[in-house]
C-alpha cells in the first residue's frame, strides 16, 4: 500500500472521528427528555374543584363573561363532550408526561418528539426538523402544531392551530387564536415545563405557568383511552348556559374560601402581589 | 501525518469544548464573573397557580396537595398564628423552604464576587447564596446556602441549616432538617420582559412522605419603584 493510499484512509477515518465528535458535541448541548415523567401534584390543581374559580387566570372582560356564563351541564351534550382540551393541559391537568422521539434513520438527528396522550387530551407532536409552521388558513385541531429548537440544554417550543377549548375546564374559554410558547428545563431528574399562554380574544395579558415532572422508573402509558362521546339525556337544542349576573356560583370561591369575586373572576391585577393590600387583613382565618 | 495532528487538535477543542456544560471547578475567576446568566434586578411574583394558599392565607386544615406524614398534619393542626405572634415566631412561614412561593416582590443582587444576595419585600427577609462555601453558623429561617452555575444558564442553589418553618402560612410544617434545593432559569417573554422559574424542591423525611415539588414565576421589574416592605404577620 502505498503512502498516499495510507493518507487516503487516515482521512477517512478522522473524518468519521470528527463527525462523531462534531455529534457528540451537539448532542451534548442538548439533554434527554424521553422516557416517562410522573406527575408531582404539589401545585395548581386546585382550579377544578368550585364551578367559578378563575383565580390566577387573567382574563380579560370578554374572557370573563364567557367563563361566567359557562354551564357544566354543557359535558352532557354529546357534540360537546370531547370539545375539552387543547395542548396546554399538559402543564395543568394532573397526569404524567411519556416522552418518546422519532429520529431520522440515516443521520440519526430527532425528526420530532411526541408527548403521549391522556383521555382527554391528544398526544402533542413537536417537529424538530425545522418545518415552517403551517397557513393560518390550515386545520386546527386540539393538539395544534407545535415545533421545537434546542437553546443549550433547554427545549423551545411554539405552538399554533388549537382548536378553541379551555384555559380551565369550568368554563375560562380559549380561542382558535390561542398560542403556547414553552420551554422544557431538565435539572437530574426534574423536568420542570414553563408555558406562556397567549390568547388575544380572552386573556388581558400572557398567562404563564409552570409544572414539574419527576422521572419515573416505572413506564407510562403513552396514550390514555379515547374520548368516547354517549348519549346523557341532552338533546342539545340549546347550550346550557348562565346569563349575565345570572351564575349562581360566583361567589362560592368567597364564602368557602375568602377569596374575593374580582380574584375568583380572573381579574389581571389580582394576580399580582399589591392585590393582598385589598384583601381584608385575617379575614379567611377561622 | 499533518492532517491527523490538526484533526487530533480539532478533537481536543471539541472535548473541551464540551466540558464547557459544567461550570469550571477552582477556576480563579468570580462567581459574578462567570455567570452565565444575569438573575439580577427586581422580580415579582405572578401569582397564577395555588392563588388561594398564595394571596390569602388558607383556612387551618386546607393543606391540599402538599405530601404531609401524619406528623405532620397534627403539627399543622395545632397551627396558632396568635401563639406564633406572640413568642416571636411570625417569620415561620417565610423561610427558604417556602419564601419564593411568597406573594412577593424580590431583589437580587451581588453581595461580593462569590455571594447572590436575595431581599424580599414581603417579611422583609434576606437570603444569602454562597459560591465559596464557609462554615454554617447558627440556623436561620434562611439556613445556609451554597450555589453553582450550570451551564448554559442555570443557577443551583441547595439550603440547609434552617429554623423549622411553614410550607404554607397556615402551619403546614417543614423540620429543621429540611433540605432545599432550588433551580433558577430565566426565560424571555413574548414582546419583551423576562420570566425568572425558580423550581423548589424540599426534602424533609420528618414531615413529608416524598420531596415537595413546586416552581414559581416571576416577571421581571424595570425598577424598585414597587418595592414595598412589610413585616412577617402569622396571620
Amino acid at each position: 500500500m502505498g503512502s498516499n493510499a495510507v493518507q487516503r484512509k487516515m482521512s477517512r477515518a478522522t473524518a468519521a472521528v470528527l463527525a462523531a465528535v462534531f455529534t457528540c458535541a451537539t448532542t451534548a448541548a442538548q439533554m434527554e427528555i424521553t422516557g416517562s415523567w410522573a406527575a408531582r401534584n404539589h401545585e395548581f390543581l386546585t382550579g377544578d374543584g368550585l364551578p367559578v374559580d378563575f383565580t390566577g387566570i387573567p382574563l380579560n372582560e370578554e374572557g370573563r363573561i364567557r367563563a361566567l356564563s359557562y354551564s357544566e351541564s354543557q359535558l352532557a351534550m354529546e357534540e360537546r363532550q370531547c370539545q375539552g382540551w387543547p395542548a396546554f393541559y399538559m402543564v395543568e391537568g394532573p397526569f404524567g408526561l411519556k416522552i418518546w422521539s422519532e429520529t431520522d434513520p440515516l443521520k440519526g438527528n430527532v425528526i420530532s418528539y411526541t408527548i403521549g396522550a391522556w383521555e382527554d387530551r391528544t398526544p402533542i407532536t413537536i417537529w424538530m426538523d425545522g418545518r415552517a409552521h403551517p397557513s393560518q388558513y390550515a386545520q386546527h385541531t386540539r393538539a395544534g402544531f407545535t415545533t421545537g429548537v434546542w437553546e443549550g440544554n433547554t427545549l423551545v417550543t411554539y405552538t399554533t392551530h388549537l382548536n378553541a377549548g379551555f384555559l380551565k375546564k369550568t368554563g375560562a374559554a380559549s380561542s382558535d387564536e390561542a398560542t403556547m410558547r414553552m420551554r422544557f428545563y431538565r435539572h437530574g431528574d426534574i423536568l420542570t415545563v414553563l408555558a406562556i399562554i397567549e390568547d388575544p380574544v380572552y386573556l388581558a395579558e400572557p398567562w404563564i405557568l409552570s409544572r414539574s415532572f419527576q422521572a419515573s422508573a416505572t413506564p407510562l402509558s403513552p396514550g390514555g383511552p379515547p374520548c368516547v362521546t354517549t348519549f346523557e339525556g341532552t338533546t342539545g337544542q340549546t347550550a346550557p348556559h348562565y346569563l349575565p349576573e345570572k351564575n349562581p356560583f360566583v361567589d362560592e370561591m368567597t364564602t368557602k374560601y375568602g377569596v374575593p369575586r374580582d380574584a375568583a373572576t380572573g381579574k389581571p391585577e389580582t394576580l399580582y402581589p399589591e392585590y393582598r393590600k385589598t384583601i381584608a387583613a385575617g379575614a379567611p382565618v377561622k | 501525518m499533518r492532517v491527523f495532528r490538526i484533526s487530533a487538535l480539532v478533537i481536543l477543542l471539541f472535548v473541551a469544548a464540551a466540558g464547557q456544560d459544567r461550570a469550571p471547578a477552582g477556576a480563579a475567576t468570580t462567581a459574578k464573573a462567570s455567570a452565565p446568566v444575569d438573575l439580577t434586578g427586581y422580580w415579582v411574583a405572578y401569582v397564577t397557580e395555588d392563588w388561594r394558599f398564595r394571596m390569602v392565607t388558607p383556612r387551618k386544615g386546607d393543606y391540599q396537595a402538599v405530601p404531609m406524614t401524619e406528623q405532620a398534619r397534627k403539627v399543622a393542626d395545632a397551627w396558632d398564628p396568635a401563639a406564633d405572634e406572640a413568642s416571636g415566631n411570625q417569620c415561620k412561614a417565610y423561610g427558604a423552604a417556602a419564601i419564593m412561593r411568597l406573594a412577593a416582590r424580590f431583589h437580587i443582587t451581588w453581595q461580593d464576587d462569590n455571594t447572590l444576595r436575595i431581599d424580599s419585600d414581603a417579611g422583609m427577609q434576606t437570603r444569602l447564596l454562597h459560591f465559596n462555601s464557609a462554615l454554617a453558623g447558627e440556623r436561620t429561617w434562611q439556613g445556609y446556602s451554597t450555589a453553582q452555575w450550570q451551564r448554559p444558564g442555570s443557577l443551583k442553589a441547595a439550603t440547609t441549616n434552617l429554623r423549622s418553618g411553614y410550607l404554607r402560612k397556615n402551619g403546614v410544617p417543614y423540620s429543621e432538617n429540611a433540605a432545599v434545593t432550588e433551580y433558577f432559569d430565566v426565560a424571555p417573554l413574548p414582546g419583551g420582559g423576562q420570566v425568572l422559574l425558580v423550581t423548589t424542591i424540599v426534602d424533609d423525611p420528618q414531615y413529608l412522605q416524598q420531596p415537595f415539588i413546586v416552581s414559581s414565576q416571576f416577571k421581571k421589574e424595570a425598577n424598585g419603584s414597587k418595592w414595598d416592605p412589610t413585616p412577617c404577620s402569622a396571620k
